[in-house]
């Protein structure tokens, strides 16, 4: 076995990656001593900044000009299965690590008067899901993977089942079953893998050729896995029942990291292990996209819960990155990274902001929540910032990204990028339909005139305090920054995406010959989507 | 003349955004606040002017600001189409500065730190337009109007105004999401950049072997795109935005955001598909004949319209596609008149309309049948409107006139007869839809309602502090047509004589 070929053994002075996974585990493990409730918040806090302030070397010393894993580390860990602990990133996840490091102190941020009851096992529970995210980002074997994968679900049934809402039980039940649905075709399709090479090694299960048939299989099992977490239709429902569920900092870790792991896993998994399947099932994966953006647009549009409202527009969104992911073109795949970490801020910000306005109102209807414009104007300009950056305005983060994609799309074909603007016509509906309400008056005309003094609510709202500011801010920062100049960004993910699309090309001359366990009809009805994907 | 590349460009887009700072800190004090609105309008204008000499040289200017992905930039680059539009409208502001006090403190509005807020940023993004050097850039300052204008249009907070605000917004950024956005997209994969063309209108950025198909394409789609230029279909917004206070039809929906559509559709035109290209597929006569569809039956309508604001609203609608329809000829004098009409509208128009606000501060008239006997009671406005009202039927010294003759020539250049008599067509409607209220207004029968008033309503100084912008526009309009110089002068160095 050469793992050294694939991998850029870490030089730092302290192995960064098993570092910032470890720091939330024992912050987790330290926080259960501690019992008064300001102290834990600030210890808290103080874990989830240290280990972004440990992970910000993956970006300053990152090497822009390889593909290979960097700040890999290696040590043998299970001889009799060949099995070892082997951990790096790559142009892509590296940015996925970043962002959950960078996501985390706002989830203790912004519960900082949400969660009440069971502060102790709250802070507990963030930082094991803090640890288990960053390993799923930077394992390289498979086993290790499936551990960390599994292991954020037990801390995120209990975010919702615990601090959620009234439906908190449907919620988290639903959350659970869809996932582990999903892990168990991931579990088969590792056990699978390693039968066939004897490797669990994911650099070396990448470089393997396996037959078409092989990687149908593969490729299916994955992807059921990966289109559940992302969520792509038709498989997205558990999804807004655990957004308006969970408490706000179980939506931003939802939203910003979870879903992410869905994108991640197509990107890591099926595109590089079984590129003849991925190439196979293009046409249909980029159909259920295109499902995935207009479909998720349309349901965003008629709701009346914000916290929906915004679960409902992740699955367009999410679709405009399962797009770009199966366009398989420089543009494309950049698109899809980009919005993946674009996503993780501004709907992460939107979480945040729909939390505040929670703690305020104890509402989330948006006609419970109109006409706030006079009453709490900073809170509304940070509010239009993110709804603007998640239309995708010129100028923010997210235009980047759907743009990327956009091409990609009038690249790959003029029809397919056609039937992507809707999505985008969408997104302008019913984020300004949001804003419009939130900031003036609904619209069936009972306007509740409240003055400065907030008579409409019965209480007055207060504006934000510094704790909330300072957390937009930072955010609103990387909305412009990103939007105005995604290049450090996009120069990080340029080896590996071009490193993966060398791999599909070469990967993707193996024969589609007549799969078994194919339908034939699939066939055609194959061939018929890639006429009209080609046009 | 060489092109010089200085951030000092970005001044003259940034002195409204820091007016609008100014205008937010100092709400409290109206005072102070409109001061500041006047001053970063007056400053803002000088640092138009600063530019023009170079300009005038045949020069430009350019300046990167930011770099979103190889080819697609925050570019400023300034030349005479730009300056053109952007020294109008700073002027125009000024004014409108003045004009803003009179209406507001007259009618005692609400929130109006939001609204000169709003205001400033929206005058500043239209300087960005104006300023922008590529398609991007463009797109951007063109969304950043659409987004900061939907509170001046919602201003007055009723029922009404909501749903005009709704209608306005949702036409906006449909066209824009729904055709601008696949449009550039396809410009950029053909051309591989979304800078415009600097070297002249000619040429536009397309590569020889560009797939025609796709051209033509792009171009539908930017020509819908950019819905406010107000071409029918997609014109319905801007009767809707008349809900908006006056100033903010007067400058906004008749000089700002209006032009910025019809600036971008130029800009496109001239600066991206270029004028061999259009001619070659034949895009230049077919938008000509569109636009007169445009120019004929918004006319029409405005005859139907008793309420003045509306009937102003089909008016610039139909004057707007001038502007196009000029362009469109793709010959010098055509591009000429079309381009000159920019500015020469902006006059006009905004003096109609600052005349419709003053009359409905002054007696809280809205409705052309309610103006019987106003020429004797408030003469300087319905002088001023008489005025304008010759400058948009045509009639010389006015500088209506001008763009008239431009666009004669350009047709008869053309020799299309059609075009021709959609030119005269249309003429003869506008002398239908505003002699009529002039005569009402001075030989009209007197409203029962006004019956035995008398004595003029504008010496009051709030109505000063309208009536004279007015007075000064309608001037200007006069002072164009007799001496229409400079802007050919700008215009000549732009169509390259």
């Amino acid at each position: 076995m050469h793992m050294e070929k694939y991998l850029i053994l870490n030089t730092l002075s302290y192995p960064v990656l098993s570092v910032i996974m470890l720091v939330p585990l024992v912050g987790a493990l330290i926080s259960l001593l501690l019992k008064d409730e300001a102290r834990l918040k600030v210890f808290g806090l103080l874990v989830t900044l240290l280990t972004f302030v440990l992970s910000l070397p993956l970006y300053t010393c990152f090497d822009l000009h390889t593909a290979k894993y960097q700040f890999a580390e290696l040590r043998p860990w299970f001889s009799l299965l060949k099995l070892n602990y082997v951990v790096g990133v790559d142009g892509i996840s590296v940015l996925l690590v970043l962002l959950t490091t960078f996501i985390m102190p706002f989830c203790i941020l912004c519960s900082w008067r949400y969660i009440s009851k069971r502060l102790g096992e709250f802070i507990f529970v963030v930082l094991i899901m803090e640890t288990a995210m960053i390993g799923v980002f930077i394992s390289l074997n498979t086993v290790l993977f499936y551990i960390f994968w599994e292991a954020m679900l037990i801390p995120m049934f209990l975010l919702i089942a615990v601090w959620g809402g009234a439906r908190k039980d449907y919620a988290s039940i639903k959350f659970f079953l869809y996932t582990l649905c999903g892990s168990i075709f991931l579990l088969v399709a590792i056990v699978a893998l390693y039968i066939k090479t004897g490797t669990f090694f994911i650099p070396a299960l990448m470089d393997q050729e396996y037959s078409f048939a092989y990687q149908m299989w593969i490729f299916v099992a994955c992807a059921l896995a990966f289109a559940i977490k992302i969520p792509m239709y038709p498989l997205h429902t558990w999804l807004p029942a655990a957004h308006v569920e969970a408490p706000t900092a179980g939506s931003v870790i939802l939203a910003s990291i979870l879903l992410k792991m869905g994108g991640y896993g197509f990107l890591r998994f099926c595109l590089p292990m079984a590129p003849a399947a991925t190439l196979y099932c293009m046409p249909y994966l980029i159909a259920l996209s295109l499902i995935s953006i207009i479909f998720g647009g349309y349901l965003a549009l008629g709701q009346t819960d914000i916290k929906k409202l915004i679960a409902y527009s992740s699955v367009g969104h999410m679709g405009f990155v399962t797009l770009g992911i199966f366009l398989l073109n420089d543009q494309g795949l950049k698109g899809a990274v980009l919005q993946m970490i674009n996503h993780g801020i501004t709907t992460g910000g939107l979480f945040i902001m729909v939390g505040m306005i929670y703690e305020r109102t104890h509402s989330r209807e948006i006609s419970d929540n109109s006409a706030l414009g006079m009453m709490i104007p900073i809170y509304v300009t940070f509010l239009g910032i993110f709804c603007l950056s998640s239309l995708a305005f010129p100028g923010t983060n997210s235009f980047v990204g759907e743009f990327l994609v956009l091409m990609g799309a009038f690249k790959k074909s003029t029809l397919v990028g056609f039937l992507a603007i809707p999505g985008a016509i969408l997104a302008a509906a019913y984020m300004l339909r949001l804003l419009q309400r939130m900031v003036w008056h609904d619209s069936d005309g009972h306007a509740h005139h409240h003055d400065a003094a907030g008579e409409g609510h019965g209480h007055v709202l207060s504006d934000l305090n510094f704790r909330e500011i300072s957390m937009v801010v930072v955010l609103t920062f990387f909305v412009f920054w990103i939007g105005l100049y995604p290049a450090p960004l996009l120069k990080i993910m340029d080896s590996s995406v071009a490193h993966l699309i060398a791999q599909i090309s070469a990967g993707g001359t193996v024969v589609p010959v007549e799969p078994h366990g194919v339908h034939h009809s699939l066939l055609e009805l194959g061939g018929w989507f890639r006429q009209i994907a080609t046009f | 003349m060489d092109t010089i590349i200085t951030s000092k460009i970005l001044l003259t887009s940034a002195l409204p955004m820091l007016t609008a700072l100014m205008v937010m800190f100092s709400g409290k004090k109206p005072n102070v606040r409109e001061a500041w609105s006047i001053i970063g309008a007056l400053l803002t204008f000088l640092s138009v002017l600063n530019l023009l000499p170079h300009i005038l040289a045949g020069g430009a200017y350019d300046y990167t600001l930011a770099s979103l992905y190889p080819g697609v930039n925050i570019k400023f680059h300034l030349d005479g189409l730009g300056i053109m539009f952007a020294g109008t409208a700073s002027f125009l502001w000024i004014l409108a500065g003045f004009y803003c006090i009179g209406y507001m403190r007259g009618l005692n509005e609400h929130a109006q730190t939001r609204f000169y807020v709003c205001y400033a940023v929206s005058v500043g993004a239209a300087m960005g337009a104006a300023f922008a050097g590529n398609l991007f850039t463009l797109y951007l300052f063109y969304e950043i109007v659409s987004i900061f204008t939907y509170p001046l249009v919602a201003h007055h907070q009723d029922a009404e105004g909501y749903a005009g605000a709704r209608k306005y917004i949702v036409y906006l950024m449909f066209t824009s999401k729904a055709f601008l956005l696949p449009a550039m997209v396809i410009i950029y994969l053909q051309c591989g950049t979304l800078d415009f063309c600097y070297t002249g209108i000619l040429n536009g950025i397309f590569p020889a072997g560009a797939n025609k198909m796709l051209i033509v394409v792009s171009y539908l789609l930017c020509l819908f795109g950019f819905a406010k230029a107000g071409i029918m279909p997609f014109h319905n917004w801007l009767p809707s935005a008349m809900v908006a206070p006056t100033p903010v039809s007067a400058l906004l929906h008749a000089v700002v955001v209006v032009k910025v559509g019809v600036f971008s559709t130029c800009r496109v035109m001239l600066s991206v598909f270029g004028v061999q290209l259009l001619h070659k597929l034949n895009l230049g006569i077919f938008t000509a004949y569109f636009v007169s569809f445009t120019i004929i039956t918004a006319s029409i309508i405005a005859l139907s319209k008793s309420n003045l604001k509306a009937r102003l609203a089909y008016s610039t609608i139909s004057q707007l596609s001038y502007i196009i329809l000029g362009v469109a000829m793709l010959t010098p004098s055509g591009i000429t008149g079309g381009l000159i009409h920019i500015a020469n509208h902006a006059f006009s128009k905004i003096t109609l309309f600052f005349c419709a606000g003053a009359i409905f501060v002054a007696s809280g008239k809205k409705d052309i049948k309610e103006l019987g006997g106003f020429g004797y009671r408030m003469p300087i406005t319905m002088i001023a409107f008489g005025i304008a009202s010759l400058s948009m039927i045509g009639v010389p010294p006015s500088c209506g006139f001008v763009t008239k003759w431009f666009l004669a020539l350009g047709a008869m250049e053309l020799k299309s007869i059609g075009l021709l008599v959609v030119l005269l067509a249309s003429s003869l409607l506008n002398a239908g839809y505003f002699v009529p209220i002039f005569l009402k207004a001075f030989f009209g029968k007197v409203a029962p309602a006004d019956a035995g008033l008398s004595g003029s309503l504008e010496n009051k100084p709030l109505i000063m502090f309208m009536v004279i912008p007015l007075l000064i526009t309608s001037i200007i309009s006069i002072v164009l047509g007799i001496y229409p110089d400079l802007f050919l002068n700008i215009i000549k160095v732009m169509v390259g004589a």
